[in-house]
């Protein structure tokens, strides 16, 4: 944990002027464009929380409308008794509880099972929530009235992606980070070197499980209207594995370059052909498995790695290159 | 009664979908989740049969089982077949064609969305009362389900009795191993794949004639269909028919005593009790 190199304090440099940068946007614009930014910077949040567990593991999650519809509702009951920071820790709260149930049921068996759950998950909370609301509260919808505007939601979006990327960096250089990677090259060695294997999974997919709930219930006041069918949506899963998935779990900030063209790309289709959502959803899954296998950051460096070597080889004697 | 009968009836149909699936899975060793998008397709092609030409939809077996065996196994041979080449090792083959069968569904869901719309539909065929225990139930589900269990005993008189079924059985408990005696693995599995839509096809006719089915569907029958074949173990085809039996039987329990929204409860109700205490299927034995 301790001794920062040289490198990484220039990374965390950077990554500290680029959070100043792009808070400027909201004073510079708003309308269209901001609220673009703040899908950005929501589906950031979304998709690195998702590749912190599904990124090493090679779990293919898909209850993040679970998580997402969970804060999002935390928010809408209790949002007239207790102040909205306190609304942001019940979120946390729950969504990890959530993921420890789902993790405990079946993150000690093969990945298929876990595939297989987490894609109906989103869909069963829906259905209890819609059936307790119908039968205790007799209303289908609540209402999230705040004083938040864009340019506030942006913000505490923003924050939430940096927190969400400072905490991936750390993972990434601690134990619990490198025995992910042991379990995701082969889970079978990481078991006999001596790595609890279901508790390090289960506990990571809590941790991203609470990130994704607290995006839920920030983002919770822009819709106003909450109702299980918009806040459990399960687009919203397939879309931030697409996302994630484009961009490259390999690199923390892989699934950040998946989020920018897909959130604009889908942002222009939606414009344009509003009922063709999931003809382009299918492509991009099509395109990721047959085109781009490791994501766009996977292929960067790939050519990377071969204008390197190409230009070692110009550089040494002919006679050495096959040494 | 009337519950434990109405159940079976659904469960006879939920049997030929999750054998579709188990015989993709098992034996093809392909995650389909597009499988629901087959059984959504072939409802259509059903009504369309029927409200357009005439055509009974068990006399559309005929069409719809051959058209989805070809279909299913150009989707094979084009697209999943390039996968199973690259993957080194069948973790990563999971990934991959979860990830692909995922394309598929939504470009197909999205096609037949384009081109029927979100709406409902429906139709009248064999919509009578008929007996069983004294008490009345609709003829085409009874009609359904004898039309199920017999494309069951089919299959399982081709999987148990033939050469083909054999290697198709060899291929599903190992395909490493199959080559040895003389068995294509790879021609195998894309037959295996095939017929397996052509399963799932069959189940969605005979579903299209007493259910209310609109194009975006699929995704809810390919989970009751994963969970059917994971409780009666992964390649068991009677452990499937076993499951699909309890599946109709507590859905149907749970929507008449409690509330008919609370299905996918009851579903998940069981997939968890069949997680924690047989992850190798109901009638599984505990892996080596």
């Amino acid at each position: 944990m301790i001794g920062i190199r040289r490198h990484e304090m220039w990374t965390l440099f950077g990554g500290a002027a680029a959070l100043v940068v792009l808070s400027l946007l909201p004073l510079l614009t708003d309308g269209f464009y901001l609220s673009l930014g703040v899908n950005l910077v929501l589906y950031a949040a979304l998709s690195t929380a998702w590749s912190l567990f599904s990124g090493p593991t090679r779990f293919i999650s898909l209850a993040g409308a679970a998580f997402f519809g969970i804060g999002t509702y935390s928010v809408a009951l209790w949002l007239n008794n207790l102040p909205f920071a306190a609304l942001i820790v019940i979120a946390a709260v729950c969504s990890a509880a959530l993921a420890a149930l789902v993790g405990a049921a079946t993150l000690r068996l093969s990945g298929v099972y876990f595939v297989i759950f987490t894609l109906g998950l989103s869909e069963l909370i829906r259905q209890i929530v819609s059936w307790s609301q119908s039968r205790f509260a007799h209303k289908m919808g609540l209402y999230v009235f705040t004083d938040f505007t864009e340019a506030h939601l942006y913000w505490m979006l923003l924050a939430l992606s940096g927190v969400v990327f400072g905490v991936g960096w750390l993972i990434n250089r601690s134990r619990l980070g490198f025995a992910l990677r042991i379990i995701g090259d082969d889970e079978t060695v990481a078991r006999h070197v001596g790595i609890a294997t279901a508790r390090a999974k289960i506990l990571l997919f809590m941790i991203s499980g609470a990130f994704t709930g607290v995006a839920g219930a920030v983002v919770a006041p822009r819709y106003a209207y909450i109702e299980p069918q918009a806040a459990f949506n399960p687009m919203l899963s397939f879309t931030v594995v697409i996302m994630a998935l484009l961009g490259g779990t390999r690199r923390l900030w892989g699934p950040l370059m998946g989020v920018i063209p897909f959130t604009i790309v889908t942002e222009f289709i939606t414009a344009r052909f509003p009922n063709q959502n999931s003809v382009v959803v299918g492509i991009a899954f099509l395109a990721i498995v047959y085109l781009l296998p490791d994501g766009v950051t996977g292929r960067i460096e790939a050519l990377r790695e071969r204008i390197r070597i190409s230009v070692r080889t110009r550089v040494d004697a002919p006679g050495e290159r096959a040494a | 009664m009337q519950i434990l009968v109405t159940g079976t009836l659904l469960g006879g149909t939920y049997a030929l979908i999750a054998l579709g699936l188990t015989l993709q899975y098992g034996a093809a060793r392909i995650m389909n989740l597009a499988n629901g998008e087959t059984l959504v397709a072939a409802c259509f092609v059903a009504f369309w049969l029927f409200t357009s030409l005439g055509v009974t939809p068990l006399l559309g077996m005929v069409i719809i089982a051959p058209a989805a065996l070809l279909l299913n196994w150009l989707i094979y041979t084009g697209l999943l077949r390039p996968l199973v080449r690259r993957a080194k090792h069948r973790g990563m083959l999971e990934v991959d064609s979860i990830l692909a069968s995922f394309g598929l569904l939504f470009l197909f869901q999205g096609l037949m969305l384009l081109i029927f719309g979100g709406a409902y539909f429906n139709y009248r065929f064999l919509a009578e009362p008929f007996s069983i225990f004294g008490s009345p139930y609709a003829l085409n589900r009874v009609v359904a389900f004898v039309a199920a269990a017999l494309v069951s005993f089919l299959l399982y008189l081709f999987l148990y009795h033939t050469r083909q079924g054999a290697a198709v059985r060899a291929v599903a408990v190992d395909p490493a191993s199959a080559p040895l005696v003389a068995i294509d693995v790879s021609r195998t599995a894309a037959f295996a794949f095939a017929l397996g839509g052509a399963l799932t096809a069959c189940g969605g006719a005979l579903l299209s004639t007493f259910y209310t089915f609109n194009a975006s569907m699929g995704v809810l029958f390919t989970m009751k269909a994963l969970i059917i074949v994971i409780m009666g173990g992964v390649g068991d085809v009677r452990g499937a028919t076993l499951a699909a039996l309890i599946l109709g039987v507590s859905e149907t329990a749970v929507a008449s005593l409690i509330d008919p929204g609370l299905t996918l409860a009851a579903t998940y109700a069981l997939f968890i009790l069949v997680l924690l205490f047989r992850p190798q299927g109901i009638l599984g034995r505990a892996a080596a």
